[in-house]
């Protein structure tokens, strides 16, 4: 009912402007084509004044009402250089920004069409545009420069006593491992993948790098304030994006090549609690690349503490070794249940061959 | 060049000498063979422009439904249910159906309407008109190039039928996702449709491309030489330039994944074990597809402006009564974007894991397209300082479009530096920048070439009060949709997110979505109004009745007010000019056709 009662009104109003357009043509043509040209001439050179100063209070509005929704103060070493460079461009941008579009707008009506006024021919001049090629080249130079720099400063090596987290995602979740007490990641191949086998990241067990690595899911990753951390990040499945708003930090996941971002936390989960005044503060993990339909919710945590916290809560956590070790002991007493499973495995192999 | 003059006169006599006023052309057409398959390049032209216009109704129309979800997560819309069945059960919009949406929105409205509807249409209607000839060098290819495009659009159309739904891992379809069926609906029988689609869809812009060239360089009219030529036809040109050879690389990558999707190859795959189930395929690279991918689109989104830069150039020294400002300028500068185009591809790419020292290379690049850029703004400035301005509805949209492509260029700084990028890829920020310089800005270029064209190709004006409605309504309506967008963006928002209430960092924008929703269906029902007073105007519009309504320079306005087959009755005017002579000598304008006077003065 509400429905066709919107259509019915839109459908009306429609009609309603379609009769005034119409009826203005042949009002136009009885008071004479130039003469109601001319006005409608003076009128859209006023709306376009009137566009610019509406435009540019709205920008100013906008930015009033917007400006504290935006993150806040930047949460990493990395993020604070992102910050700079934004606030950088932002000046320069809103400077060429208000120029420009003032010159538009002003043009547009103090030049309006006038009986009084002949065009000026003035088909080019080289010393003009020499000057607008030379001043954005310059200014572009000075962007590009601070850009490279900063650029190469967050993408650079990581220091050597920054802690590994591997993050990996698929569809749509994502999990984590940590390297454990050797700080070395231990090899990977993606056939070994096998949740039954409590393997979700297909660890090699001959490689005894992973006999103590941790394996996380189903909780926030915890990251040591004030303490360099590397992420090596990889996906099982479709590419993902590990998102890092408040550290201003982000990487894609890909199936296939791993890849890896370094930054250092500056603030506590605690720390932003209080500075943002939301006792539900949590950093999250977004997913920024389009990975099927629950990219939207594909949320990950992340929990900033001290090394003591950290360090009672990764004393906590068994290797994922360890669940698996039983587990191959027990294998032969309960050959009848495994041997099918593992016939079962081995045609599902036969078969994509 | 003298070859292809001299056949010129015996066309002249076939068409001539049994020509009544109609100027229909062939004696011997038939409904099918004017309207249908014809080989007119005007008629051509507005097929093109009408299949876009139906095609920006749909995609268009996609956007306002998930921006029914984005404003109103949560809310039922019974309606939709009707309409849609399963894929909006309980009148909520499901996440295949979103992202379904978005992909299609995506993907018509860059290929099918900003690419064929726009350069499709007006390449076709303005290069033989502007430069003089009596057709395209070779009629019937370019009557090829519609119908394939055409049957591109009914494989597209006949993807959103299906059971499985139409693709929907976004426009740029990057694999595995969509290569791989397991992993999304819409990278079933979909995906395939699409990468179909999207091939006879290169072919019809390689046919119209290469024919568009040709036109060009080898069938100018005598005394038309290419620095005599209107921006526009410049414009026309390096965008046909990049098409022919950024267009066969996206060939190449979707034939390559097609034979990932269905005969087992491993181009793009690698290493991919999807809801437990391990695939076999290892040492394809997913980076690798989005090289092909970029390297074409980047390139498409100059392919999407430069004909909206051509035209708004045009229009704005016909409107100023002013010559262009720095012609020679405004070409270097077309051809040093059509250069760059092909060289930034990987901006798009900085956070793939991209070695650092190849991003630090792409900004450099990327950053120095804002060179030229920044020439044709000034330029047009000054071109619009000391004219006496009359403002049609063309003249508006084509400043409309300097406003948007000043607003959406500048946001273009913040994304081609890769430090800034760490932060604002792939969130809001990046729609908000591409639909403002890319999407609405191009909009406005198309719309002030229909609005300024439409004399020419129908013999009839569209309704002007209606036109200034739409204009005014499309502007502010542009602003308020995607400005405050570049906030959500600066937050850290991502893109493609259907609801956002289960986020703590970026659920605080939803007074805002809503305002954005509400503005995009008004905006879009004005869209409908133009279409409506399109096709009125058509056939109701008021007519035409002197040979050049605008006072311009240029050629098509010599031809008759309603030009048949073959354009000009009698010889092909020749060219003395460039065809900015606006405001000169104190005359109000010298058609290019008027020889030099004695006592005129150079500029």
């Amino acid at each position: 009912m509400q429905t066709t009662f919107i259509v019915a009104i839109l459908v009306l109003g429609f009609l309603v402007t379609f009769q005034i357009a119409k009826a203005s043509e042949y009002v136009a043509i009885l008071r004479g084509e130039e003469r109601s040209r001319k006005q409608t001439n003076k009128i859209n050179g006023f709306l376009l004044l009137v566009f610019l100063i509406a435009g540019l209070i709205g920008v100013y509005y906008c930015n009033e009402q917007l400006k504290g929704k935006i993150l806040g103060a930047p949460a990493s070493d990395h993020g604070v250089l992102v910050d700079r460079m934004l606030y950088i461009t932002l000046a320069l941008t809103f400077i060429v920004f208000v120029i420009t579009q003032v010159a538009l707008f002003w043009f547009s009506y103090k030049y309006q069409e006038s009986d009084n006024r002949k065009a000026y021919y003035y088909p080019h001049n080289n010393k003009l545009e020499v000057i607008w090629t030379v001043i954005p080249a310059i200014t572009l130079t000075v962007l590009v420069g601070f850009g490279i720099f900063y650029w190469f400063k967050i993408t650079g090596e990581a220091p050597k006593d920054a802690m590994q987290v591997e993050v990996v995602g698929s569809q749509f979740k994502w999990e984590f491992r940590y390297p454990g007490a050797d700080k070395v990641l231990g090899k990977k191949y993606f056939k070994e993948i096998n949740d039954a086998k409590n393997n979700p990241l297909g660890q090699l067990w001959d490689d005894p790098a992973n006999h103590d690595d941790i394996y996380v899911s189903g909780e926030p990753m915890h990251l040591v304030v004030n303490k360099p951390v590397k992420l090596v990040i990889g996906a099982k499945d479709v590419i993902h994006d590990v998102g890092l708003a408040h550290f201003r930090m982000k990487m894609d996941a890909v199936p296939g090549t791993p890849t890896t971002m370094w930054f250092t936390p500056t603030k506590t989960t605690a720390d932003m609690k209080k500075e943002t005044k939301n006792p539900d503060f949590v950093y999250e993990i977004s997913c920024d690349q389009m990975c099927g339909k629950g990219h939207w919710s594909m949320r990950g945590e992340i929990i900033v503490e001290t090394q003591e916290e950290f360090d009672a809560w990764l004393a906590k956590k068994d290797p994922q070794y360890a669940k698996i070790t039983p587990a191959k002991k027990v294998e032969p007493a309960k050959d009848s249940t495994t041997a099918p499973a593992v016939l079962k495995d081995s045609v599902i192999a036969q078969v994509i061959k | 060049m003298s070859e292809a003059l001299s056949v010129h006169p015996e066309i002249v006599t076939t068409h001539d000498v049994h020509h009544d006023e109609h100027g229909g052309g062939h004696h011997k057409e038939t409904f099918i063979s004017k309207y249908i398959f014809s080989m007119d390049h005007k008629t051509i032209g507005k097929q093109f422009l009408i299949t876009g216009i139906i095609w920006a109704i749909v995609g268009g129309l996609f956007s306002v439904l998930f921006r029914l979800q984005l404003g109103y997560p949560g809310q039922s819309f019974p309606i939709l249910e009707t309409f849609f069945g399963h894929w909006a059960k309980g009148g909520q919009i499901q996440p295949e159906f979103y992202y379904a949406l978005v992909t299609m929105h995506g993907t018509v409205l860059v290929f099918f309407v900003l690419t064929a509807g726009l350069s499709g249409t007006f390449a076709n209607i303005l290069i033989p008109l502007q430069i003089g000839a009596r057709d395209m060098a070779s009629p019937m290819l370019n009557m090829l190039s519609y119908w394939f495009f055409f049957l591109a659009s009914v494989i597209m159309m006949s993807s959103l039928f299906i059971q499985t739904g139409p693709a929907s891992g976004g426009w740029t379809i990057y694999p595995p996702l969509s290569a791989l069926g397991q992993a999304s609906d819409g990278s079933k029988l979909g995906m395939d449709l699409w990468l179909v689609s999207m091939a006879m869809f290169i072919v019809s812009s390689l046919l119209g491309g290469l024919n568009y060239i040709s036109t060009i360089l080898n069938m100018r009219t005598k005394g038309m030489s290419m620095t005599r030529m209107p921006l526009t036809i410049w414009a026309m040109f390096f965008t046909a330039v990049l098409g022919v050879l950024s267009f066969p690389v996206l060939l190449s990558g979707a034939i390559l994944l097609l034979f990932d999707r269905n005969l087992g190859t491993s181009f793009f795959l690698s290493d991919i074990v999807v809801n437990g189930e391990v695939l076999p395929n290892e040492g394809g690279s997913a980076i690798l597809f989005q090289h092909l991918f970029w390297f074409l689109g980047h390139p498409e989104v100059y392919i999407i402006l430069l004909p909206a830069m051509g035209m708004v150039s045009e229009i704005m020294s016909v409107n100023s009564r002013k010559p262009i400002f720095g012609y020679m300028a405004m070409l270097g500068s077309l051809f040093a974007i059509a250069i760059l185009a092909f060289l930034v591809w990987a901006h798009h790419m900085f956070v793939t894991g991209l070695n650092p020292f190849l991003g630090s290379i792409f900004v450099l690049l990327t950053l120095l397209i804002a060179v030229p850029s920044a020439i044709k703004v000034f330029n047009w400035l000054t071109t619009l300082w000391r004219g006496n301005i009359r403002f049609t509805p063309a003249m508006l949209f084509a400043i409309g479009f300097v406003s948007l492509f000043i607003s959406g260029g500048l946001t273009g700084i913040f994304l081609g530096n890769s430090t800034i990028d760490i932060h604002l890829h792939d969130t809001m920020f990046v729609v908000a920048h591409f639909h403002i310089v890319m999407g609405v800005a191009s909009f406005f270029g198309m719309f002030a070439g229909v609005y300024h064209w439409f004399p020419k190709m129908f013999g009839r004006y569209l309704n002007n009060t209606l036109g200034y409605i739409h204009f005014w309504v499309t502007m502010v309506g542009a602003y308020l949709i995607f400005w405050p967008m570049h906030y959500e963006g600066l937050a850290g928002m991502p893109r493609r997110y259907l609801d956002k209430s289960g986020w703590v960092s970026f659920n605080q924008f939803g007074d805002l979505d809503k305002m954005i929703t509400v503005v995009s269906i008004i905006v879009f029902a004005v869209q409908l109004m133009f279409v409506f007073n399109f096709f009125y105007s058509i056939f109701k519009g008021r007519k035409v009745t002197t040979q050049n309504p605008w006072g311009a320079n240029t050629l098509e306005w010599t031809t008759p007010i309603r030009p048949g087959h073959g354009n000009w009755v009698g010889e092909i005017p020749e060219v003395h000019r460039w065809p900015y002579d606006y405001g000169k000598d104190g005359r109000d304008f010298i058609p290019q056709t008027e020889p030099i006077g004695a006592n005129e003065s150079k500029h």
